[in-house]
């Protein structure tokens, strides 16, 4: 049988059609049965999220009132924090953490009556694009286990493509959601820096980072939105609504826009690595958008070449100062037999930390050092600066862009872990648009010759997740892609 | 700006961040970090002579609130993830003294 839409399984519970601790139960059937070969779930939750469903069916029963997400399961990549349960960040020296309060996002799934099922697999500390780097587990991309899901929040892409859940939340520095979403042929949104709180997100790239929807269709995405987006006084970069008014994301979703422009770089095509059949499937989508009667426009990203050394020193410094805080005192892992107090530093984190994590405090130590911080940090800001207006003028003629999600399908698991320059390249699509803080969405828009997913990303300025919901919205209602599934 | 980084320099780093590195690890930062700089160098092509650094995407600033008391972690759920503690305490090694850096 086919999974319902998070969309329709909540009306469906709500209505007391379907019980929510029946669709609970199946889902930890299906995680015994398929989660030992994809390991997308690091910890599963399955008594609190029984008594979670038990209590919105009595509450359904009783003629209450529930929430926007009632009975609804969903997972959590793991870097957020879920009180009384392990957040690991899928990092040895966070393992043993238990988190004394819930990230903002966890309170408002949970005040919308959503079920949490568990907590996704990543890279340590989001820090990667294939989930190679989590320090606790491989996870598999379910159209080809031999394949990477994408990264870092492959673990949730993999929980929706194996119906394993039917929404999750994903995090995303440099690609983060988008990139994983198309390697595993789901709906993965990046909303503007700002629009969700990163209050109980543990911190990788802090001026990058930001929390997202990852589910199975655009309408799934628009619902997950709706419940996570608002201002938060806990997070100080959190956007107030005077600012920048929340929508109904769902309200106009089915409306298609009239005289859509979609920008095209020129700068898109030249990307090295940009594989036959992701550039074939794209260029298809856009004729989709061309016969729906948008029009496309020629436009230049002259900047974007420089996108990924922009990111990986300003992401890196970010790193090497928020992963300073893991010093073996206040919480995570502490190096047994200390030989001084200096030492409780060096080595607890040195055990803890694995490479990739280190390799970029290393860089990141390195960009802000003294004698290097100008020609480093302070150059990648302002080049910051120069892709941002990029972006800014383009959107001064379109009403999006629209470009691949990442140069090829998914790859290999092992082919790219000795070469990180190599792994960082494959980021060129999506990078940019953390830097200019604009979101972006993944959608699926074909197969490969091998049958892996392809993604469509599209781009909008600040605070129009609206309208770029509703145009992916346009080409999902003519095409079937996301309805496909891996087979098991 | 796209010399080569040494072993020296490397170690050094590696102090700065507080990270016990191995030989091992010492030699292959030395290279993969090499080449990580070296193709970030690339920056320096470009002219940003009259470019404000960018460090925020939007327009953020300082958020104040009311100098007043809420409500915090106890001091049992503050210490609940303390991989040692001495009763109310965070417990670390001899700081002063013999125990220096």
């Amino acid at each position: 049988m086919d999974q319902l839409t998070a969309r329709e399984l909540r009306d469906k519970i709500a209505a007391g059609q379907i019980s929510s601790a029946q669709v609970t139960e199946a889902i930890f059937d299906l995680i015994e049965q398929r989660d030992t070969n994809i390991g997308a779930y690091i910890s599963t939750m399955r008594e609190s999220a029984l008594a979670q469903a038990a209590d919105v069916d009595k509450r359904i029963a009783a003629g209450q009132p529930v929430g926007t997400l009632a009975g609804v399961p969903i997972a959590i990549k793991d870097n957020m924090c879920t009180k009384g349960h392990a957040t690991t960040c899928a990092s040895k020296i966070l393992q043993n953490f238990v988190p004394p309060y819930d990230a903002c996002v966890v309170e408002k799934l949970k005040a919308a009556d959503a079920v949490i099922v568990g907590k996704c697999n990543l890279d340590e500390f989001a820090m990667g694009s294939s989930t190679e780097n989590s320090g606790l587990k491989q996870t598999r991309n379910p159209w080809n286990t031999n394949c990477v899901p994408g990264g870092s929040s492959g673990g949730s892409a993999a929980a929706v493509a194996a119906e394993l859940c039917y929404a999750a939340l994903g995090s995303d520095t440099g690609g983060s959601i988008r990139q994983p979403a198309g390697f595993c042929g789901v709906v993965g949104l990046k909303p503007t820096y700002g629009r969700v709180s990163r209050y109980g997100l543990v911190a990788y790239g802090s001026s990058l980072d930001q929390i997202g929807p990852i589910t199975n269709n655009v309408t799934d995405a628009a619902l997950m939105l709706n419940v996570i987006a608002g201002h938060d006084e806990r997070d100080s970069t959190s956007i107030s609504e005077e600012t920048a008014a929340l929508s109904d994301y769902l309200a106009d979703i089915d409306k298609p826009l009239e005289n859509l422009k979609i920008g095209v770089a020129k700068e898109f095509w030249q990307v090295e690595g940009l594989h036959n059949d992701v550039e074939q499937a794209v260029r298809a989508a856009l004729k989709t958008y061309e016969q729906l009667g948008a029009q496309l426009v020629d436009v230049s990203l002259p900047h974007l070449e420089y996108a990924i050394a922009t990111y990986y020193l300003i992401a890196t410094a970010e790193a090497s100062s928020n992963l300073a805080r893991y010093d073996g005192v206040h919480y995570g892992h502490r190096t047994a037999e200390p030989k001084d107090y200096i030492d409780v530093y060096n080595s607890s984190r040195a055990e803890g930390f694995g490479e990739e994590v280190k390799r970029r405090i290393m860089l990141g130590t390195y960009a802000l050092s003294s004698g290097y911080y100008d020609a480093y940090y302070l150059k990648a800001l302002k080049v910051r600066n120069l892709i941002r207006q990029d972006f800014n003028q383009a959107f001064e003629r379109v009403d999006c862009l629209m470009c691949p999600v990442s140069p090829e399908p998914a790859f290999e698991i092992g082919s790219k872990v000795n070469d990180p320059l190599t792994m960082y390249l494959s980021d060129i699509y999506t990078i940019a648009v953390n830097l200019a803080g604009i979101p972006g969405i993944s959608i699926p828009c074909g197969f490969s010759e091998n049958n892996l997913p392809i993604g469509l990303q599209i781009i909008s300025g600040n605070f129009s997740e609206d309208k770029l919901l509703r145009i992916a919205r346009m080409y999902e209602q003519q095409t079937d892609w996301h309805q496909r599934k891996p087979s098991f | 700006m796209s010399e080569k980084l040494t072993q020296e320099q490397v170690r050094h780093v590696a102090k700065l961040a507080r990270l016990k590195i191995s030989e091992d690890e010492v030699m292959l930062f030395t290279e993969q970090l090499s080449d990580i700089l070296e193709y970030v160098a690339q920056l320096q092509k470009l002219d940003t002579e009259n470019i404000e650094p960018l460090a925020h995407a939007l327009p953020v600033h300082n958020v104040l609130r009311e100098d007043v008391v809420k409500p915090s972690l106890s001091n049992d759920e503050a210490l609940a993830n303390a991989p040692q503690r001495d009763g109310e305490f965070f417990a670390v090694p001899k700081v002063l003294g013999d125990g220096g850096a």
